[in-house]
């Protein structure tokens, strides 16, 4: 293990190992003090950063932070990383790599190529020393488009999934807050149901409803049930019909484990959802779950700071080709991150970090009532990262989660993304939405149809 | 004066469901009313989260009773940094563990039952609900003979809190009633966690819990019915947890009938 030291000003700073600096490099968060990982002081923060930003590229091959005999997650970076792919940054430094990101060298051409030659490490220590416009800069030049029914990713595009979350999983109810969905246009990422129970019954009854209302209105979209991945597959067995096949995951062996997965758990939920052939466009069907602070929440962070943990775990998530991965950002509540700057800043390295290793990142802008932060916050995150190109953000019926109890985007707030910033939705989708009477869009404008579409004002006629 | 904005021709689906559906819209955006009704219920959590625990009001009203009362503070030493570091919140000051040490060999032989009542996540659940919850489950313990610890209350508690309490008072088990993290229909909902044979170290899986204890949720009675049973299985079988089934729970959201999630408005045909 090396040791690092960097002196600036009248004071030299010393540095045990490559995770002492990256974990005192990283932007304060309160999840870091709580594992007494953090710099003391911003001097000492400034000080690891300009370690870091002096540290070869090639030496995080050599030492790395969780080690290889002990934790999968570690072998899994070290066996498959890319040594070809790696050749283009191989003379670098981290500063060197910010620096070469940001120029331009980095295109979306480069970038696609550059992914597997990167590790998370690196991409995690790359971002400790990138302000927020350096985060969004380059996470924009970058396109990591996936395809099931639908095509996630293209640029000019943000989809939304549609999240029609009941306390006790009400049919009816559930039903409801989709046809508000599909009425201010979306869903075209998923229509993806957090489940209040997890009775493997009334799962597989939540799949059957999904796909019949999907095929019943010709949605050009994909259906989950956020379900344990064993209970997917043993859906999947019962001869269920099942789109993506959902899981929480993260970047240590012991944290998933205490989320009773593997990486060959993952790989026979995997496998299973490929059997089932459902793409029509393409088979991404993975849909992964993440959040800063899993790993230390688990116990399971051996001392690395969260957000290179968290970096690790999209690791996890490439190798299965996903469909989408979502990280759950203010979820977790203040003790990880404690306000609106530590959401917001760690929503954007999520999705850069992300984007450069190629996994199709989306964000749930989302926060608790007992954080530091409100509906400012989210909209200030939700525009950066529409800037940013992120693929896909949640839509739930006015922000208000009633199930999970937290604050996430709306279906108006999408609304509000594509207003600003021109953007649209998938293009199949954009087509469904026009031939229902929906909407349209040009030059940015949202146009709403002046009537219900026939088919769900049948179907409202239902409730007499 | 108010722009005269559409009805939403989808407002009946709100009988269907406690999710904010059909806002109707301003643009694109969320209309005024809307708005504001939102920023309010955020309000309303925020304020839940950030009340003082009134001690002393709960105290007074417990010895109005006649149940004795003891105050107790966490290692957490205010809000800001209960709420960054839970593991202060689950641990006593110093002060307080001494108290307890004092009042235990003051008082030998322990109880049956710890009762620890502390802010959490919401003061205004305990205000609240504290004592009529107490007077439904203390009815049932006195039927059933139970001894039970005065009150012991908490300032800037959490869960675990209690089974340091209750190991340091001797007890067989011990019971939490502390404030749920607020949501944004229900700032106001009591939680009750249960450890048989407590002590410093016990993780979430040796604990039971009874949520969502508040006027639109769990009843006193029900929450007090379900508690007694955990007692009397946890002091049969000698465990509490992941282990011990709230078999006593009534009301069950899985239905083992698929047919019965099928059934909606958008999938039934006109014919049906």
């Amino acid at each position: 293990m090396a040791s690092f030291s960097h002196a600036v000003g009248a004071q030299t700073y010393r540095f045990d190992s490559l995770k002492d600096v990256m974990a005192k490099a990283s932007p304060a968060r309160s999840g870091d003090f709580l594992a007494g990982v953090a710099a003391q002081n911003d001097g000492e923060r400034v000080a690891a950063q300009m370690a870091l930003a002096n540290i070869p590229l090639k030496h995080f091959l050599q030492e790395v932070l969780i080690p290889y005999e002990s934790d999968e997650v570690t072998r899994l970076i070290i066996d498959t990383h890319d040594k070809q792919a790696f050749a283009a940054v191989s003379h670098l430094t981290v500063g060197g790599l910010r620096d070469w990101l940001l120029s331009d060298a980095a295109d979306e051409h480069s970038l696609r190529a550059l992914a597997p030659g990167l590790t998370p490490e690196m991409a995690a220590a790359v971002s400790k020393i990138m302000r927020v416009q350096d985060l969004v800069l380059v996470a924009q030049k970058i396109r990591v488009v996936t395809q099931f029914r639908g095509t996630m990713g293209l640029r000019g595009r943000l989809s939304t999934r549609l999240q029609p979350n009941h306390p006790t999983d009400e049919p009816a109810g559930i039903a409801a807050s989709i046809l508000d969905g599909l009425l201010y246009g979306n869903g075209d990422a998923m229509i993806g149901i957090n489940p209040a129970t997890d009775s493997i019954a009334s799962i597989c009854a939540m799949l059957e409803m999904l796909d019949a209302i999907i095929q019943r209105y010709e949605i050009p979209t994909q259906a989950c049930v956020l379900t344990h991945v064993t209970t997917s597959i043993e859906a999947i067995n019962r001869g269920v019909p099942l789109d993506l096949v959902f899981q929480s995951i993260a970047g240590t062996e012991a944290a998933n484990a205490s989320f009773g997965i593997s990486l060959s758990v993952l790989q026979e939920g995997y496998e299973a959802g490929l059997s089932l052939n459902r793409g029509t466009l393409g088979q991404n069907l993975m849909y992964f779950e993440t959040g800063q602070g899993s790993a230390l929440s688990a116990n399971a962070h051996f001392g690395v700071d969260q957000q290179t943990c968290e970096t690790r775990a999209y690791a996890v998530a490439r190798h299965f080709k996903p469909f989408l991965v979502n990280t759950v950002v203010g979820f977790i509540g203040p003790e990880y991150l404690y306000n609106g700057k530590q959401i917001i800043r760690a929503g954007l390295e999520d999705h850069f970090c992300g984007k450069l290793l190629g996994v199709p990142m989306g964000c749930d802008i989302c926060y608790t009532n007992h954080a530091e932060a409100d509906q400012d916050d989210m909209d200030t995150l939700l525009t950066l990262l529409g800037v940013a190109g992120i693929n896909f953000i949640m839509g739930i019926p006015g922000s208000d989660d009633i199930m999970l109890n937290y604050q996430t985007t709306s279906f108006h707030d999408a609304l509000y993304a594509r207003q600003t910033l021109g953007l649209k939705p998938a293009p199949e989708f954009e087509q469904w939405l026009a031939k229902m009477g929906i909407f349209t869009q040009a030059d940015g404008k949202v146009h709403f149809g002046n009537s219900l579409p026939p088919a769900f004002r049948q179907a409202l006629a239902q409730l007499g | 004066m108010q722009l005269d904005l559409p009805d939403n021709p989808w407002l009946e689906l709100r009988r269907l469901t406690p999710a904010r559906i059909a806002l109707g819209r301003t643009g694109t955006s969320i209309p005024t009313n809307a708005q504001l009704d939102f920023q309010f219920a955020h309000a309303q959590a925020r304020d839940a989260v950030h009340l003082p625990f009134d001690h002393a009001g709960l105290s007074s009203q417990l010895a109005e009773r006649g149940r004795e009362s003891l105050l107790l503070h966490s290692a957490a030493a205010d809000r800001h940094s209960y709420l960054q570091r839970p593991d202060l919140g689950r641990r006593l000051s110093d002060e307080s563990a001494q108290a307890l040490r004092d009042h235990a060999s003051a008082n030998p032989g322990g109880v049956d039952l710890a009762v620890v009542v502390a802010d959490g996540l919401s003061a205004l659940a305990v205000h609240k609900h504290t004592l009529p919850f107490l007077t439904r489950m203390e009815e049932q313990t006195h039927g059933e003979g139970w001894s039970l610890s005065p009150v012991i209350l908490v300032e800037q508690g959490r869960v675990a809190v209690a089974d340091e309490i209750g190991q340091l008072l001797g007890a067989k088990m011990v019971v939490i009633l502390i404030g749920e993290r607020p949501g944004l229909s229900s700032p106001d909902s009591l939680g009750l966690y249960f450890t048989y044979n407590p002590k410093v170290g016990l993780t979430d899986a040796y604990r039971n819990c009874i949520s969502n204890v508040r006027l639109e949720g769990l009843s006193y009675g029900m929450a007090a019915h379900r508690l007694l049973y955990l007692m009397r299985e946890a002091c049969r079988r000698q465990l509490s947890g992941v282990n011990l089934k709230d078999e006593a729970q009534v009301q069950t959201i899985e239905s083992d009938d698929p047919d019965l999630m099928k059934g909606n408005f958008l999938l039934s045909s006109p014919d049906d």
